[in-house]
């Protein structure tokens, strides 16, 4: 078999990308965006936010060992997971807004792979020069200047995997504690397997996956298509205006002078004049690098610009494209707005009617009574009481019912007891009806438990039944 | 499908190499996989041999391989079981000569006894008294006030500790009721059904009964005492409550008195460690019914 008559392949090696260094509004926006993006990652776990004595004071801790999450004067216990349920399908809606609005912005510019690949490739021109040296260097021999500049790469990158990786971790437990014990190797192994795992991650995903990650491993470049439409404002060249290209003395009547400036700076390594694809995180780099080609011949921006597909084709029918604000604002976005909105005020609305005092009654059902000697009819209910103040709480409890009932509580005399702070405690209470108590003799007999903070008079209550004999 | 690769081929539509592989007409177009893909792949197939040497994993005809790194979801289940017997070891060898009347003045103590207590209840002792404590016919139920041998902590850990009318242990408590078929008439143990009847408050044959608290001043009193209260030393049950271990009704009563009764329950204290007994006299006391 000759080598043309071969199989071909059905693996390819990563074609290398170098992009190059562009100057322009979305660059400068990018810039801004991964400024404040990183400055959130790794400094909110040393913000500072005072709980009193018995709580964290760290504002953003998801305390995993005591089942708590704080978020500044907010703390989430689990019975109030759907609080974290709310926030994620709220981030779902987000994404389904923004990306039937304005396509893939959350690839181009706030998606973390995007923001640390971005980074690292700061890094690498910073280290090793732009685009052509970069390509020199790659076709260069492994000598000695190679090693040292690549050596200096990696070391770099590595100290940012490694921070990436410490400030994860910072984000369950007391920062400046674990900070001081991560350096002192005293921390838990479980800080140290973290770490390692997200530093491997940063480093082979931000330095050498880059946009093979977008490509084959995220879910949402495949989930996007279905939230796009005609009218979602995506990354487009202007092919009616460019076409045919062609250098500037070759005489062609288009303005694509084919200079390559969108290739080179892509960081996929597409050529957008193809069309739409699905490798283009509509970071729009190449729009900044074809508008400074465009002032320097004199011919009008936004030969590549952010365009609908409906705007193709009226630009190409020679009508005027719609505005913007008809892009953004149609049934679609409006109705996800309004999910994402509802959702939002059911949250900040239970976080408001959420008391900091509260309880849960499990009656016991084996058995559903208990016959006492002088023929009471007694009920047991084992009460959770639950304090989300910082302090110990005196809780008072009783009952009201049409019927006459009365309450003890197990282990005392007295009604009330102690819950310490941020914590709960199971009560055993028993319900008895004397004899000749209607409720000992009827089937069901509904009773409402009621709690009050002493302190702070706050009252909680919580329906159940009773459970009276009733002959066969 | 033609299996023809000898050369290659560009789709015209899409100016996509194909595989040159073909059915029914439809080719296949190479859109090559990224060669990390494999590598990966590879490596997943390294760590699943790796891991079959390492865990056990191929089934055999008993049990399966063992793996190197002698791993066992049993081995871990000791581990923990053992992590928390040396956690535990302070509280229990406490709780083992503990005072049970003071047990609840030691936060930590109490209700290292109550879940441990209930543990062994449910291992022990929920066959016959239930899951839930609330007992069965001819088995106590320990939710109530009401007690044979006593209900105070003690009482109950010395029960739970020597047991009941059983050989094994010579200082269980004991009692016996004699079998009245052998002793009464048929008559007679009527009258006395019927005096029971009358005390504990059910309906009752007004005339029988007064026959019948003769019968019972001569036979029954010595234990049940002159009221028919019972007799807790004597491990006599009240009559005249509204509590019955074996049923209050007319024919059980009959039944009762003519063959008698004769519960058993096994001496713990030879089974079970001095903590165990101590932890599920504490829950059981904590029931409800303790005293
Ligand atoms: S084609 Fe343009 S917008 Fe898309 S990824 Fe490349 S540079 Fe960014
Ligand atoms: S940067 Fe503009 S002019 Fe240059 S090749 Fe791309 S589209 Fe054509």
């Amino acid at each position: 078999m000759s080598s043309s008559e071969l199989p071909p392949s059905l693996y390819a090696a990563r074609e290398p990308i170098f992009p190059r260094r562009v100057s322009g509004y979305f660059r400068r926006l990018k810039w801004w965006v991964m400024i404040v993006t990183l400055a959130v990652y790794y400094l909110t776990p040393f913000l500072r936010w005072d709980r009193g004595p018995n709580l964290p004071d760290q504002a953003v801790l998801v305390d995993l060992a005591n089942r708590r999450f704080y978020f500044f004067w907010i703390e989430i216990w689990p019975h109030e997971f759907y609080f974290v349920a709310g926030l994620l399908i709220m981030a779902g809606l987000g994404l389904f807004l923004f990306t039937s609005a304005l396509g893939r912005v959350w690839c181009g510019y706030t998606c973390p792979q995007t923001v640390w690949t971005d980074l690292f490739i700061l890094v690498e021109r910073w280290v090793e020069g732009d685009r052509n040296a970069r390509v020199r260097l790659w076709n260069a021999k492994w000598d000695f200047r190679k090693w040292r500049l690549r050596l200096t790469k990696w070391m770099i990158w590595m100290v940012i995997a490694i921070a990436t990786g410490g400030a994860w971790v910072f984000y369950f437990t007391d920062a400046p504690t674990l900070a001081v014990d991560l350096v002192q190797f005293t921390a838990h192994p479980v800080a140290y397997i973290s770490i390692a795992i997200l530093t491997a991650t940063t480093f082979v995903f931000g330095g050498f996956m880059r946009e093979q990650v977008c490509i084959y491993m995220c879910p949402w470049p495949r989930i996007q298509a279905a939230m796009m439409d005609d009218d979602t404002i995506t990354v487009a060249y202007r092919d009616w205006r460019g076409e045919p290209r062609g250098k500037k003395h070759e005489n062609t009547t288009g303005d694509c002078i084919d200079c390559m400036a969108c290739v080179n700076v892509c960081p996929t390594g597409i050529d957008i004049r193809d069309g739409q694809q699905m490798e283009c995180i509509t970071c729009a780099l190449c729009i900044d690098a074809c508008d400074e080609v465009m002032e320097k011949i004199g011919k009008p921006r936004g030969l590549i610009d952010y365009l609908a597909l409906s705007d193709e084709k009226a630009e190409r029918e020679g009508t005027s494209p719609k505005p913007i604000i008809k892009h953004v604002l149609r049934p679609r976005t409006i109705l996800y707005t309004a999910l994402w909105s509802l959702i939002g005020i059911g949250l900040v609305f239970a976080l408001f009617i959420r008391a900091e005092i509260d309880l849960t009654v499990a009656p016991v059902r084996n058995p559903t009574f208990v016959t006492l000697s002088d023929g009471s009819i007694r009920n047991i209910y084992d009460i959770r009481l639950r304090n989300k103040y910082g302090e110990d709480r005196k809780f008072h409890l009783s009952l009201t019912s049409d019927q006459l009932l009365r309450i003890e509580l197990q282990g005392t005399l007295e009604r009330s007891v102690v819950v310490p702070a941020d914590s709960t405690l199971l009560q055993r209470v028993y319900v008895t009806a004397r004899p000749q108590d209607p409720a000992a003799g009827i089937a069901r007999t509904d009773l409402r438990f009621w709690v009050e903070d002493i302190t702070s008079q706050e009252r909680a209550s919580a329906a159940t039944v009773f459970n009276g004999k009733v002959s066969q | 499908m033609s299996d023809n690769q000898t050369e290659r081929r560009v789709d015209d539509e899409t100016g996509i190499e194909t595989t040159g592989h073909t059915w029914d007409g439809i080719e296949e177009l190479n859109n090559p996989l990224p060669r990390w893909w494999l590598w990966t792949f590879y490596a997943c197939i390294v760590w699943g041999i790796g891991y079959c040497i390492a865990y056990p994993a191929w089934p055999l005809v008993k049990g399966a391989t063992e793996g190197l790194l002698g791993y066992s979801t049993r081995g871990e289940v000791a581990a923990d079981i053992e992590m928390f017997k040396t956690r535990n070891a302070e509280l229990s060898t406490q709780l083992a000569s503990a005072d049970l009347e003071t047990l609840s003045a030691n936060d930590a103590l109490q209700r290292y006894a109550v879940s441990g207590g209930a543990a062994v209840f449910r291992t022990h002792c929920s066959q016959c008294h239930g899951s839930g404590a609330a007992g069965a016919k001819g088995y106590p139920n320990l939710l109530d006030d009401d007690w044979l041998w006593g209900g105070s902590v003690n009482e109950i850990a010395y029960s739970v500790r020597h047991g009941i009318r059983n050989e094994q242990d010579s200082d269980a408590h004991w009692s016996e009721m004699p079998a009245f078929g052998e002793i009464l008439e048929e008559a007679e143990i009527e009258t006395a059904v019927q005096y029971v009847l009358k005390i504990s408050g059910a309906d009752h044959d007004a005339g029988l009964a007064a026959q019948g608290a003769v019968v019972f001043e001569e036979q029954c009193s010595s234990c049940h005492g002159e009221d028919g209260k019972g007799m807790i030393d004597q491990g006599a049950p009240n009559l005249a409550d509204a509590i019955w271990l074996y049923g209050g009704d007319a024919e059980t009563l009959r039944e009762t008195i003519t063959y008698s009764r004769f519960g058993v329950m096994p001496a713990w204290g030879l089974r079970l460690t001095d903590t165990d007994v101590n932890a599920v006299s504490a829950y059981v006391h904590q029931l409800g019914g303790g005293q």
